[in-house]
């Protein structure tokens, strides 16, 4: 689509009663706003679907003519949806300035070679000639009965993360809640959504995985039952619910502008480098100016680390688990040159006999391995010990089925790659890392592994092994840094001991 | 030449080897494991449709030529309309994928990562003009481009838009038999096709219908042959 500039307004190409020069929106200069016209009529659909969003016209169900009668009663915001500077290619959706992301086409829409956004093609393409379209005003979002449903109670460590999560959204300011694996910080978060809502605050939980949202969703929608809940995925039907709560991906939040009041994002640290940049970019666009935001981790980069050591961020840490036992620490053993001898079949003599005492002992293991290639050669030598022995990784087909399985202790031990490395719970479980030196296994990789065992009340304690040919430091700060969070619970007086 | 591969983004790192002093380089769109992935039509094929016919059932071939095709020629209506079906990639899952990634997400610079093998096969092929098969004008803008006319441009060559699409209902939608018993879904707007030998284009050959009623009419409208060349072969 192109527009003319008629009376420093904008007019779509359709709408045009005679010829004018047109052209496509990312070449106009400055988009002329009209301003806003109190008398107009509006169509609340389209509000409902505009508010806090920024959506391509393809994603608009209406006509272009009355789509932009809006915009002529100041109702409706036109942005380029590609920018240049000095020829550089911007996207505004995604934020991506890197130009091998960006190719172009000729398009049937504006009849130019039109430069379009590789990076985020997956939510429909943005191109030089695509307006982005949002709503003007952002009125604050009333709901009617925002109360939590929800009679558990905090551990002093979670109590006191809430106070402070309900400060932040009180202040609109910035918050790391720093909380050990198994601290339980969905339930942090409760108290201080629920400040928000009554605020009349728009909240928005994103994480980088589906599994995530899918998880919390029930939880969430089960402690305010009185709000629909939008749960927003890839492929999900809660595209254009409009809801005072929403739980979304990382990816979804591209969608959104200037739309919350409150951003709570959730493992951080989960994001691979790459996303890193345009996860910073959505949310950054997701939020009001005026917002306060919120990140959960359990384990936050160095660098985050060190601001807080220097008291340049504000944080708040759960230093213990909410059943009060401190988190298991994990044994370093040395296993030679583990990856000759398995060429040949072989696994070390040690892992061998750790593995036959979990299988004697009857409790399930994980064990961690660094590549997958490693699994047809590993799991036929373990289904000599036992034959339901299983494997996973990332691209398994049946990788929902057999953590299931797992679940339901089918499965004695569970050969994996780092995808379990977070967001799996089974209890009464012992973990080993196979080759722990390996790059993969970073700190944060190892904290959130060792984090696996000794999860529910039942089982509260633990083994986990890191199998080394030479420690590293990853291992070495990993292990530091549970031994730092015990320390502290225990100062807290978190932890029974 | 690109620096990632179009289909994984991986980086693109260019093979060394004493050939790049001596010969004039391919430029590469796709990494290795990309490439491998994708699998060319080889090995005894269908004279008619180009279909592989080592992996189909021995009674669907008949002599040299598949079933559906000996179908095809036995109805006086359809008979010998469409020349002969060039492919270039059989349709598995990763192709699926890519083209996909291709015409749907509108990912068009991914017609580069096959423009050479394009181009090196229409080289093999007599014709004189080359037509794409058009999408409806509410898709193409939808699209915003025509997936068969960029394979064509992007491997380097002119496409010539001879015909128009009545209907817009999805292909991909419908059956077999209600693929072929529709009526007319082109219109010609070419002048002067006697003579040609025209070579029409599209993305896939599923069952052949498509490009049978485009060859029908451009045949009954003068053309002295027309065959097709698909990059996929379903």
């Amino acid at each position: 689509m192109k527009f003319a500039i008629i009376n420093e307004r904008l007019v779509p190409e359709p709408l045009l009663h005679q010829q004018e020069p047109t052209y496509p929106i990312s070449n106009i200069e400055t988009i002329p706003q009209p301003p806003i016209n109190k008398d107009y009529s509006f169509n609340h659909d389209l509000q409902n679907l505009l508010t806090g969003k920024q959506l391509p016209l393809d994603e608009l169900p209406y006509s272009i003519h009355e789509i932009h009668q809006h915009y002529e009663n100041g109702c409706l915001i036109y942005r380029k949806g590609i920018t240049f500077q000095k020829g550089k290619a911007k996207c505004e959706r995604c934020g991506n300035t890197d130009q091998n992301w960006f190719a172009a086409y000729p398009c049937s829409r504006c009849g130019t070679s039109c430069t379009y956004c590789r990076r985020c093609l997956m939510m429909g393409r943005v191109s030089a000639c695509t307006p982005l379209c949002s709503w003007s005003v952002v009125n604050s979002f009333s709901t009617n009965n925002s109360q939590l449903a929800w009679t558990g109670t905090l551990s002093q460590g979670q109590q006191t993360a809430s106070t402070r999560v309900c400060e932040s959204v009180a202040n609109d300011s910035v918050l790391l809640v720093w909380a050990v694996c198994g601290a339980g910080k969905t339930e942090v978060l409760f108290e201080g959504i629920e400040r928000a809502l009554q605020q009349q605050k728009r909240v928005c939980i994103a994480t980088p995985r589906t599994d995530v949202v899918l998880e919390l969703t029930p939880r969430l929608q089960a402690v305010f039952p009185h709000i629909q809940v939008a749960s927003l995925y890839g492929g999900s039907e809660d595209r254009h619910k409009q809801s005072p709560l929403t739980i979304a991906t990382i990816h979804q939040l591209l969608r959104f502008y200037k739309a919350f009041d409150t951003i709570i994002l959730d493992e951080v640290d989960a994001f691979p480098y790459s996303v890193d940049e345009t996860l910073q970019y959505a949310v950054k666009n997701a939020r009001k100016d005026q917002s306060s935001m919120i990140y959960l981790t359990a384990t936050p980069n160095p660098k985050w680390r060190k601001e807080c050591r220097l008291g340049k961020r504000n944080f708040v840490t759960i230093p213990a688990r909410f059943h009060r036992h401190p988190l298991p620490v994990p044994e370093f053993v040395w296993c030679g040159r583990w990856q000759k001898p398995l060429k040949n079949g072989k696994l070390p003599q040690i892992l061998m006999k750790w593995l036959h005492q979990r299988l004697q002992s009857q409790t399930q293991a994980l064990l961690f391995i660094p590549k997958i290639d490693l699994i047809p050669v590993i799991l036929p030598i373990l289904h000599k010990l036992h034959p339901k022995i299983e494997a996973v990784h990332a691209e398994d087909p049946q990788r929902k089925e057999k953590v299931q399985r797992m679940r339901n202790k089918e499965i004695p031990i569970l050969i994996t790659t780092t995808i379990l490395e977070r967001g799996v719970t089974f209890p009464n479980l012992d973990v080993a890392v196979l080759g722990a030196e390996d790059r993969i296994f970073t700190e944060s990789a190892l904290v959130q592994i060792a984090g696996r065992v000794g999860r529910s009340k039942q089982y509260p304690t633990g083994n986990i092994t890191f199998f080394h040919f030479g420690r590293t430091e990853a291992m070495t700060s990993a292990r530091k840094q549970i031994l730092s969070m015990n320390k502290e619970a225990v100062e807290k007086g978190l932890v029974d001991v | 030449m690109s620096d990632y591969c179009l289909s994984c983004h991986s980086g693109l790192i260019p093979e060394v080897s004493w050939s790049i002093f001596f010969t004039k380089t391919v430029p590469t769109y796709l990494c290795s494991s990309c490439e491998n992935q994708l699998t060319l039509v080889g090995g005894p094929t269908c004279k008619i449709c180009d279909r592989p016919l080592e992996k189909l059932d021995p009674q669907y071939v008949i002599g040299a030529t598949c079933y559906d095709c000996v179908r095809w020629e036995e109805d006086p209506e359809w008979q010998s309309a469409l020349l002969k079906n060039h492919s270039i990639y059989v349709y598995n899952d990763f192709l699926k994928e890519v083209i996909s990634q291709y015409k749907f997400r509108g990912d068009y610079i991914i017609a580069k990562a096959f423009s050479e093998n394009i181009r090196k096969k229409i080289k093999t092929i007599d014709y004189d003009i080359l037509v794409p098969i058009p999408l409806s004008k509410e898709r193409q803008y939808e699209r915003g481009f025509n997936q068969s006319e960029g394979l064509i441009v992007e491997a380097g060559f002119q496409p010539t838009n001879f015909l128009q699409r009545i209907h817009s209902e999805k292909q991909s939608k419908k059956s077999r038999h209600d693929r072929i018993h529709v009526q007319q879904v082109f219109r010609c707007i070419g002048s002067d096709l006697s003579d040609k030998r025209i070579l029409l284009i599209d993305d896939i050959y599923t069952t052949g219908s498509t490009l049978r009623h485009a060859a029908k009419l451009l045949k009954e409208e003068g053309a002295q042959s027309v065959s097709s060349l698909t990059l996929a072969r379903g």
